[in-house]
């Protein structure tokens, strides 16, 4: 069907324009043609009468009142096939690595969610051989957790390394606002990993407009999507979802939406709502895990904030560490049951401890802490933070659960550690006998 | 007369304007707009404005909506099928069973058309009027059993004015299409009736007879049991950050209060949540009935992803569910999970229709409508004297985790009870994470009143003492202090904490509650003599791990009595250790 160009741009605003036209359906793609005959992107995000709001792909710069706009008679698509593994395309899903465009085989992109009852629930825990991660707050299969960070954290290294040294199908990078050297890292180490040829990347840097890195999430989690209806077990890694809440705001900022919080329109927790519930493990089906990063500085900032009440909890690093407080993965209590007969037992125990040697810290302040149990507390922290919350060290979950006895023993009495008696009697270390824990440390 | 018409004139998401054509139209009543030619979007009028334009609120995506699509209004406001049938189903926001719509599709499509309530299920109906009985609104026409109770079919509440009974079904089989009576008004004209009639869900249904909560009702969690109860037919709410336990106390009490019926409404959460509770539900048995759990509850579920329009809707789908259920002469629990989030949805619309918003952006109006909401709580005296009650407890999601906002403090005025949920005790691991101190209830408790402030009193002594350790240090204060000190940490650890995901320990019925109080009451008040604070420390971790064993048997397990010797022999042996040197 011949499509109809429309040559009477109205205004032109910061990412949006709206145009007369007639018989444009909401949420349709649309081409802008500029007088050089440049071609970008654009979508119907409102009508009002023969008005028609668009949103520019790339961006508001350089678009003219002589532009034309033609409809295109389709949403936004995405290719989808096996064809895009070990491919890279960006935000608006034309690729960057030179190799040929998809045109076959689209699929929607943004859809509606699977029906709940379709979904299972999540009963099987993914060995990421961190401690913190495996010990403290297990992953599970189709989980959709971020990392919370500051910026310039080491997170990006540690999905890449969650990614692909588990046994995911399929992993899906979906970069938004990534800096060139963050992306060139994230190419590199699918590559030593040999992980490739199972690797999808959505690529948005910041020299790209703000709506291509938008788009990022939608794409990736709708390819990734398919993959898990075919049987796969995928993993979606989004790094940094604080940047897409941000471009989120200036978006809604520059259509005049009333903000709710610092700016940030009121929908902000039904927009990150729908594409982190895509992260599902499916009946008869695959799955979808959903890695993410969350920057920020204070947890109560709306992103954060948000992101919080939506995820199924939330890594917390900081300065390098991997942190208890602050971390909560929400499926723990699904597979930790199941794993070995003190696993719930002892991280509770640890947890209590560690929430005591806290207390003991702010206690210092005051100079206060001379008893020797407190010592011992403190003497207990130290260690905790040394053995186990390195992300990069790698452990067997056995073998993490072995060093958490070890530390207990190091530092505590067995009534001390408030464990149910008959595991005390099962494993307990004989003293200064440690499994994993150096003697050099007794 | 005929339904009005119209056709869209504007789309921004779900908030449509359309130029009505034909007809009138009512503010409130339901709408379909006409998409892709075929698919009927399901929407709400929420405003008449001058010049013919209505605004409608569409509860599905409005995706490939275009101006001049038609739309049908129905002249009839957004209702909820009531008749046997419910219990035991799940549905979206709009009373479409999820089991039913995912024989069509994997995913939630737009437009799909499913029946409310199964038209094909037999109930056996045995008739209560006859012949010439003269009958009103809610008088009951007959009776089905449904899973484990006696399920009365009654004349429509809408139905005004008296009627008389022209005919009547047999006792026997009959679907909810099927015409079970008809009555003629006092003009004669003839109605027929079917055991399933609509209600408008945003009208509260009123109560025959209203009276006040006064009895606790139990959940089987110690700390609200004891502390903080709740009450049949009260209200209350549950505040706290994200990960500081909301969900997981609502869960709980899902599975363990002493409700005839629990109605999950899942509010703008996660769907896994609510998948958890509907794929649980069935294999877990209630001791009370030896039933499945899920034959006593009905979920409602407009979780996160799904459109954010339907939110308001699940919540009050849920509450005339539980309203009905009340008629029925049955204590009814509503758990409503997130109330934020359909605050948020009304702030989503109201923003789009440019209304003048108030703090945080949600519109003035937000708090008479929770508190509108919460007052369909209530205590209900039937006809037949029954003592029926419907009782709400929501949670709150305050941005930030501050309590001081719009949605969390309007809500403060309105439930009876206060579960404030707090991060530093959820970071501490001290489930449940509510806040000892400043949480509040006004309903009975299941220990005496004098009881609880004692509990109270030893909280609040143990917080003091333990602010002057932080500064002082163990040394800064005396024996005494310390001893109250771990006593009150004691009571914390043994009593008030409670792990739910522990089959013994995640649920305590009320005569383990009161055994497990006197025993800690017991030990408070038993003198402590230790020189030491490392012995007085010892002492109280042996205290503990003895008690933390007791809690984790069962009450038959042979073991049982034994573990309660063991308890009472530690106490006793530091009671007169200054005697015994
Ligand atoms: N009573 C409890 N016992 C044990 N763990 C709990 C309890 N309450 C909460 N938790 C832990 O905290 C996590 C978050 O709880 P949840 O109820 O989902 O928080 P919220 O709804 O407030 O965000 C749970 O996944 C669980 O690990
Ligand atoms: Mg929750």
């Amino acid at each position: 069907m011949l499509r109809k160009t429309y040559e009477n741009i109205d205004s032109i605003g910061r990412a949006i324009i709206t145009i007369e036209a007639k018989d444009v359906h909401n949420k349709e793609l649309a081409e802008v043609i500029y007088p050089n005959g440049k071609k970008a992107f654009a979508q119907v995000i409102a009508l009002n009468g023969n008005k028609v709001t668009l949103q520019l792909f790339g961006g508001g710069f350089g678009v003219s009142t002589n532009c034309k706009v033609r409809f295109l008679g389709h949403p936004v698509q995405v290719g989808f096939s096996d064809d895009m593994l070990g491919r890279v395309y960006a935000g608006n899903g034309t690729p960057i690595d030179g190799g040929p465009e998809l045109t076959s085989d689209m699929t929607r992109v943004a859809g509606p969610s699977i029906n709940p009852v379709k979904r299972l629930i999540p009963k099987n825990m993914i060995r990421t051989g961190v401690p913190m991660i495996d010990v403290f707050n297990t992953l599970v299969r189709s989980q959709k957790i971020p990392i919370f960070a500051r910026a310039g954290e080491p997170y990006n290294r540690l999905l890449a390394n969650v990614a692909t040294q588990t046994d995911a199908d399929v992993i899906i990078i979906g970069g938004v606002g990534l800096k060139y050297d963050e992306y060139h890292y994230f190419k590199e180490r699918i590559e030593e990993a040999g992980s490739k040829s199972k690797t999808i990347m959505f690529i948005h840097t910041h020299r790209d407009s703000i709506v291509e890195g938008l788009m990022v999430p939608d794409l990736a989690l709708a390819v990734g999507e398919r993959f898990a209806l075919q049987g796969k077990n995928v993993f979606v890694l989004l790094s940094d979802m604080t940047q897409w809440s941000d471009y989120l705001r200036q978006v809604a900022n520059a259509q005049d939406q009333i903000p709710a919080n610092q700016g940030y329109p009121g929908d902000l927790y039904s927009q990150l709502a729908s594409r982190y519930e895509k992260a599902a493990d499916i009946e008869g089906s695959g799955s979808l895990t959903i890695l993410g990063v969350t920057t920020m500085d204070d947890v109560t900032h709306p992103v954060p904030d948000n992101t919080g009440y939506i995820t199924e909890g939330q890594f917390f690093m900081k300065d390098g560490y991997l942190e208890l407080f602050g971390s909560l993965s929400r499926l723990k209590q699904q597979v930790n049951d199941k794993t070995r007969d003190d696993h719930r037992g002892i991280m509770n125990a640890m947890a209590r401890l560690l929430s005591e040697a806290e207390e003991r810290v702010k206690a210092q302040k005051f100079g206060s802490v001379k008893d020797d149990y407190s010592l011992r507390l403190l003497d207990y922290r130290k260690t905790f933070q040394r053995e186990l919350m390195d992300p990069f060290r790698y452990l067997e979950l056995e073998d993490a659960l072995d060093l958490c006895w070890d530390i207990l023993s190091n530092h505590f009495k067995k009534e001390e550690a408030g464990l149910a008696s008959d595991l005390v009697e099962k494993y307990w270390p004989e003293k200064g006998k440690f499994k994993i824990l150096k003697a050099e440390y007794a | 007369m005929e339904n009005a018409k119209g056709k869209v004139v504007s789309v921004n998401e779900s908030l449509v304007g359309v130029e009505n054509t034909k007809g009138s139209v009512m503010n409130g009543e339901v709408a379909y707009i006409i998409i892709e030619g075929g698919k009927r979007l399901k929407s709400e009028v929420i405003d008449v404005k001058p010049g013919k334009l209505v605004y409608l609120q569409v509860f599905e995506d409005t995706s490939w909506m275009r101006v001049g699509d038609e739309v049908e209004f129905t002249g009839l406001p957004l209702s909820v099928k009531l008749g046997p049938g419910i219990l035991g189903t799940v549905t979206d926001g709009l009373q479409n069973p999820l089991y039913e719509l995912a024989k069509e599709e994997w995913f939630l499509e737009r437009g799909m058309v499913v029946d409310s309530l199964d038209i094909e299920t037999k109930w056996y109906f045995t008739p209560k009027v006859k012949k010439g009985d003269k009958v009103t609104g809610s008088s009951v026409l007959g009776t089905v059993p449904e899973k484990l109770f006696t399920h009365k079919i009654f004349v429509p509440f809408s139905l005004q004015g008296e009627y008389t009974v022209d005919t009547i079904a047999d006792e026997g089989e009959y679907t909810i299409a099927d015409t079970i009576a008809t009555v003629k008004d006092e003009a004669g004209k003839s109605i027929e009736l079917t055991m399933a009639f609509d209600w408008p869900v945003k009208q509260p249904m009123p109560f025959h007879q209203r009276s006040v909560p006064t009895e606790t009702l139990p959940t089987g969690m110690r700390i609200l049991d004891a502390l903080f109860p709740i009450a049949y037919g009260g209200t209350a709410c549950s505040p706290g950050p994200f990960g500081a336990g909301k969900t997981v106390l609502q869960h709980s009490i899902a599975k363990h209060s002493r409700a005839d019926v629990v109605i999950i409404a899942a509010c703008g959460e996660r769907a896994g949540e609510a998948v958890e509770v509907f794929k649980d539900f069935p294999e877990l048995i209630d001791p009370r009935t030896g039933k499945s759990l899920m034959d006593r509850t009905y979920i409602v579920g407009n979780t996160s992803s799904m459109p954010v329009a339907a939110r308001e809707a699940s919540v009050y789908m849920a509450t005339a569910v539980g309203e009905y259920y009340r008629k029925q002469g049955l204590d009814v629990l509503i758990l409503a999970d997130s109330t934020s989030r359909w605050a948020q949805a009304l702030r989503e619309t109201s923003g789009r229709k440019e209304e003048i918003p108030g703090p945080e952006a949600f519109p003035m109006y937000i708090s008479t409508l929770i508190s509108a909401f919460y007052d369909r709580a209530g205590v209900e005296l039937l006809p037949d004297g029954t003592k029926s009650s419907l009782s709400i407890i929501g949670t709150v999601s305050p941005a930030g985790g501050n309590f001081d906002e719009p949605v969390t403090q309007a809500t403060l005025l309105s439930t009876g009870a206060f579960l404030g949920l707090s991060r530093e005790l959820s970071d501490a691991r001290k489930y449940p994470a509510i806040d000892r101190i400043d949480s509040s209830s006004k309903y009975p408790s299941l220990i005496t009143a004098d009881e609880v402030q004692f509990l109270k009193e030893i909280l609040r002594e143990g917080k003091t003492i333990a602010s002057n350790l932080l500064l002082m240090g163990e040394r800064g204060i005396t024996n005494e202090a310390y001893i109250n000190y771990q006593k009150s940490e004691l009571l914390d650890a043994v009593f008030l904490q409670q792990n739910s995901f522990h089959p013994i320990d995640g649920v305590t019925n009320p005569d383990r509650l009161r055994m497990m109080f006197d025993m800690i009451k017991h030990i408070i008040d038993t003198p402590v003599h230790i020189d030491t604070k490392d012995d007085i420390r010892s002492h109280f971790n042996f205290l503990r791990q003895a008690f933390l064993d007791w809690n984790y048997l069962k009450l038959d397990d042979p073991k049982f009595e034994d573990q309660k010797a063991k308890i009472i022999n530690l106490v006793k042996q530091k009671t007169h250790a200054k005697e015994n040197v």
